[in-house]
């Protein structure tokens, strides 16, 4: 099988680096008067040189993104089931060698979390655990969403990487969308954050969208953890693999987050920062080169930076979320994944996506579509 | 202005809606109203059949207004025809936008499974609306599988290019024994103009509206772009010239 591994390896991370950071502004500005950009544009709006250009980047992200998604914002909640993790990520809350009491949520206690998601209105619900193959596997994840499949139009999930044959369970079972990021593009560094665990293994992570998309999962949602090495570089990798998806899963949706590193218990500090100016040029590099790609954006971050980005090129935001398995209501202080920025609830980040003009979106899909017919 | 038939249901105004994209749903609302369209088409995965008080449909629920559930998100004939009964059972309505795109990048309608699928709703009764390339055989063809209109882009959908297609939007037109419904990517009250100039029966409108400064006062114009431009097309608007007629060089000697 073809993965995306093949296009990947012929590509070095030293190369591009210097590519992005030798730009000119003359390569920003012929990037910024196309009508349709490639990845090369991608490459010279997200480098140094092309953050002069922002405010006219975000007239543009403004308007294509209208066009495409019209003045509207998708709303989603994730739900934690598990903390339990067999791998060590130093930048995680749930790494294994945390040893803090973990927790995987029981059917009753599902039952009680979804309460309150569905109380405040949510309709699509983001399934998050760490990765404990033993416990927390193909079986119990079919059996949760059987559980919850009434409640909710839209389940997304993020997981550990599974094979062609759980993810086709998966999209039978009425899952619509698979998240997994590959955290970082560089092989060497990649290794440095992952030491222990089944996800230390660079490519299993690499190939694991190809093994989604060829199960035929509705939209994959791709991502870098910001902060792991430099963002630039990583971001153009991030491109390069959602550019190779698009092309080969061609019935496939594609979403992108952009995850910062936030600050959680007994974790390392970003080695790179990424500020507010650098995340919105790169929120309006993707928009610019992709009219139709979904773009999120989670309570990591604050108030004010999600306020005002609502407008500028993202298509669906979290609200009110818990990153610990029984945050809403069962178990609020077990161990979280990381501190979330923006704890305001559901319903206040619906009126502020209201008071800007934008109508937020509950429901976007039918599980019709998802039954097997 | 002769009123037009699709079915059994005679239309007076020719301009037909969508109601995605809008900044909120009281601006849908007033949109549609100042439209004076009588047919809007609502996604079946936006609306919550669950509950009586589904926000977008308690929007829509004026005596005017007939509602046009589409299949967006099908991505074969399979799942659209599933879908297209659940809307009949729960909308109450045998009418159908039949939306296959498999292809969510550029929403390109597939033509091979739209056209099983026509087939099939139509024997189940359906009054089937399907949005196509603008393919004057595939026209014919789902005219033999028994739609009861066509639905032909202009340009991509969302797209705002305008009559792109209008070579074949005009084949289409002079061919076709149902109604034609320019569908996607009219931009500008123009384009609306020029589609009914052409003899469309009618076109549909959506992003133009919604993303629009101010879609009350562009679906007003777009009321008033379809009116004047079928008012023309019903005066027999005069053809255009390439040349100055001028007098009979090559038939002078016939009068000499």
């Amino acid at each position: 099988m073809k993965t995306f591994k093949s296009v990947f390896d012929n590509y070095d991370w030293e190369t591009i680096k210097t590519k992005i950071y030798s730009t000119t502004s003359s390569q920003v500005v012929i990037a910024l008067a196309k009508t349709k950009r490639n990845l090369d544009d991608f490459l010279a709006l997200i480098s140094p040189a092309g953050q002069p250009y922002l405010e006219q980047m975000a007239q543009i992200a403004h308007e294509l993104t209208k066009k495409r998604f019209g003045k509207t914002i998708q709303m989603y909640a994730p739900l934690y089931l598990s903390n339990e993790c067999q791998n060590i990520c130093t930048y995680c809350g749930f790494s294994l060698d945390n040893k803090i009491k973990r927790k995987t949520l029981t059917g009753n206690e599902i039952t009680l979390e979804i309460e309150v998601l569905k109380k405040a209105g949510f309709d699509h619900v983001l399934l998050v655990t760490g990765e404990a193959n033993h416990t927390v596997n193909i079986d119990y994840f079919l059996k949760a969403i059987t559980q919850i499949k009434n409640d909710f139009s839209t389940i997304s999930m993020e997981v550990q990487p599974l094979s062609i044959e759980e993810y086709e369970q998966l999209h039978d079972a009425g899952i619509y969308s698979i998240l997994v990021y590959q955290e970082t593009y560089h092989r060497d560094v990649y290794k440095q954050y992952h030491t222990k665990g089944k996800k230390s293994n660079f490519d299993f992570r690499l190939e694991t969208p190809d093994r989604v998309g060829t199960a035929g999962i509705h939209k994959i949602g791709l991502g870098v953890l910001l902060g792991l090495e430099d963002w630039r570089t990583d971001s153009f990798f991030n491109a390069l693999h959602l550019d190779y998806l698009q092309k080969t899963y061609w019935q496939t949706k594609y979403s992108v987050s952009f995850p910062r590193l936030r600050p959680a218990e007994g974790v390392i500090e970003p080695n790179f920062i990424m500020d507010d100016t650098d995340l919105t040029q790169l929120i309006c590099a993707y928009r610019l080169w992709n009219e139709d790609l979904e773009i999120s954006l989670s309570t990591r971050e604050n108030q004010k930076f999600r306020d005002n980005i609502i407008p500028i090129g993202i298509t669906s935001m979290s609200a009110g979320s818990k990153t610990n398995p029984g945050g809403y209501v069962v178990d609020p202080q077990s161990l979280e994944q990381f501190e979330i920025s923006d704890e305001r609830s559901a319903s206040e980040i619906a009126k502020v996506i209201s008071s800007r003009g934008y109508e937020s979106v509950w429901k976007d899909w039918d599980k019709i579509y998802s039954l097997k017919v | 202005m002769i009123p037009f038939k699709i079915g059994d249901k005679t239309f007076e105004s020719r301009l037909f809606l969508g109601t995605g994209k809008f900044g909120s749903n009281q601006q849908m609302e007033e949109a549609i109203l100042a439209s004076g369209s009588e047919l809007v088409t609502v996604a079946l995965k936006r609306i919550d059949l669950q509950t009586e008080t589904d926000a977008i449909l308690t929007h829509l629920r004026h005596p005017k207004i007939n509602l046009l559930p589409n299949t967006s998100g099908a991505r074969n004939a399979k799942e659209a025809i599933f879908a297209a009964q659940l809307a009949r059972e729960a909308l109450e309505t045998n009418w159908l936008k039949l939306e296959i795109h498999p292809d969510p990048k550029y929403l390109m309608p597939d033509a091979i499974e739209t056209l099983k699928a026509t087939e099939a709703l139509a024997k189940l009764g359906f009054i089937v609306l399907p949005y196509i390339h603008a393919d004057p055989v595939l026209c014919k063809r789902l005219e033999d599988a028994g739609t009861s209109a066509v639905m032909p882009l202009g340009s991509p959908i969302g797209s705002n290019k305008g009559l792109k297609t209008i070579d074949f939007l005009e084949i289409i037109i002079e061919q076709s024994s149902v109604p034609v419904i320019i569908d996607a990517g009219i931009g500008a009250p123009s384009d609306a103009a020029k589609a009914m100039e052409l003899g469309a029966d009618a076109v549909l409108v959506n992003t133009a509206i919604a993303v629009a400064g101010n879609p009350k006062l562009m679906a007003e114009a777009f009321r008033e772009a379809v009116i004047a431009g079928r008012k023309a097309f019903e005066a027999k608007i005069a053809q255009q010239h390439n040349r100055a007629v001028a007098s009979s060089p090559l038939t002078a000697f016939l009068y000499e």
